[in-house]
């Protein structure tokens, strides 16, 4: 592992360079495919590109003190760690990876969602304190399930690094740890049925509903990244082992679509759950995957 | 003209992100603000989003004819809209008040409180009007993009006085 790997890994492929342009793409797929789902014609290709050229060049109105300070700085700290998490995917077979990050992978997607409730508070608007506790509850409910799935792969082959896991070969727990790492996602991804956080004219805009312009971009982009991120490590855990990096790269994008269509299916087929709902499903239904998941992960540690 | 100018025209015109506010309207106008947005119109082709919160949008559209009691949340909303930013007034009671002209419970028309850029008559218009009037608004604000920096924008003109000055007077006819 060298300097030019890491740094190729997180500028290029899968990182900033890789990861920017396919943000918006899937921002775009979610639209335009939701869109076909209700017969519309939908958003044109470069939809999400057009909504941050003009958020750039919108006008930020002058916030005095420390808060205002803090409201700039969150979507920047967002889009930060997201595009971490992109970065460290182990898409191509390069040994750039190190033991336990998948623990650095896990706490970077955790950081946009953490700086969101911030951002809420700091924003001292009703609507985004509101959003930002609802986000905070949501966040504790579905964790349980999210990391005890990625906890179960870890240790039933007893490493903690994404190239290890990525390389060994599934069983049947694998896919139900991706399963129960799928049903956490639309709470991830703020979509439908688990909407609460943003939920649109319910709440306003939750978190959001004070930032303006280029902090509502960057936000936008934090969303895409984080979009990029979480269907990655699904499509990480599911892709089977490829040498050749363009064909391994081209597995990995088109089965991150496939997550991203799915999860827009989910979301185009059900309406909001109330806060108590959400956090039942989480708490009742998925928790029996994990069970299932964590238990037999440990009983095939036993085995070996 | 620089090429950030450019994309930021462009991406003006694509984007228009709408906020609705009602200022005493019956309902008409805001049933068919929301069918523009349904699969049969589909304004999302557009690029329109309606957006939850007025800090996020670019166009406020406006209906109803002003009421004092809706003056002072519409300045606040009016003012909450980050620059530079458009006005379209949807159905006739937000241009000329319409036959509730006179009324000592009015403060409109509209164009008394604050710059309209862009008016949609009816009672109500068609989605098909509101969306014609709403890329309208968005070329409007690609256009100030030109020629102006977005802290300049903050005046925005009148675009259809004249539609606007026919309408009350047919209004005042009946």
């Amino acid at each position: 592992m060298n300097l030019s790997t890491i740094l190729s890994r997180f500028l290029v492929f899968p990182g900033l360079l890789f990861a920017v342009p396919a943000a918006w793409f899937y921002l775009w797929v979610e639209r335009k495919a939701m869109a076909k789902m209700q017969r519309r014609i939908g958003p044109p290709f470069m939809q999400p590109f057009f909504d941050f050229l003009k958020l750039m060049g919108k006008e930020v109105p002058a916030r005095p003190g420390f808060s205002g300070f803090l409201m700039k700085m969150w979507p920047i700290f967002s889009v930060a760690a997201a595009a971490g998490a992109c970065g460290l995917l182990p898409v191509i077979q390069s040994g750039a990876g190190f033991n336990g990050d998948l623990i650095l992978l896990l706490s970077l997607l955790e950081v946009p969602s953490m700086f969101l409730i911030a951002a809420g508070f700091s924003s001292r608007s009703l609507w985004g304190e509101i959003g930002s506790a609802r986000e905070a509850t949501m966040n504790v409910a579905y964790n349980i399930v999210f990391l005890m799935a990625v906890i179960g792969i870890a240790v039933s082959q007893q490493t903690f690094s994404l190239q290890a896991l990525a390389q060994s070969h599934g069983s049947i727990l694998r896919w139900v740890a991706v399963l129960a790492i799928l049903v956490c996602l639309p709470a991830k991804l703020h979509m439908n049925p688990f909407s609460l956080t943003n939920a649109e004219q319910e709440i306003y805009a939750g978190p959001t509903t004070e930032y303006v312009g280029a902090e509502l971009a960057m936000f936008e982009l934090a969303h895409g990244l984080e979009w990029v991120a979480a269907t990655g490590l699904v499509a990480v855990l599911m892709a089977p082992m490829i040498a050749n990096p363009s064909a391994a790269a081209a597995v990995f994008v088109a089965l991150s679509l496939l997550v991203v269509l799915v999860l827009t299916g989910i979301a185009a087929g059900t309406a909001r759950l109330a806060i108590d709902s959400s956090v039942r499903f989480y708490g009742q239904c998925a928790l029996i995957l994990i069970v299932i998941g964590v238990s037999s992960a440990l009983l095939m540690r036993m085995k070996l | 003209m620089s090429l950030w100018k450019k994309l930021l025209c462009l991406g003006r015109r694509k984007s228009p992100w709408l906020f609705h506010m009602n200022s005493g309207s019956c309902n008409g106008c805001d049933i068919e603000l929301i069918a523009a947005l349904t699969p049969r119109y589909d304004a999302e082709q557009l690029g329109v989003k309606l957006e939850p919160s007025p800090r996020h949008a670019d166009i406020i559209c406006i209906s109803g004819p002003v009421t004092h009691t809706a003056l002072k949340a519409l300045k606040t909303v009016y003012g909450q809209v980050p620059n530079p930013k458009a006005v379209v007034a949807i159905g006739s009671c937000p241009a000329s008040t319409n036959v509730f002209i006179d009324s000592r419970v009015l403060a409109g028309p509209l164009d008394k409180h604050i710059p309209v850029d862009v008016y949609v008559p009816g009672c109500p218009p068609r989605p098909d009007a509101i969306l014609q009037g709403v890329a309208k608004a968005a070329q409007i604000l690609a256009e100030r993009a030109e020629v102006e920096s977005a802290a300049e924008a903050k005046q925005p003109q009148v675009v259809t006085q004249a539609q606007q000055t026919n309408e009350t007077a047919e209004v005042k006819a009946q």
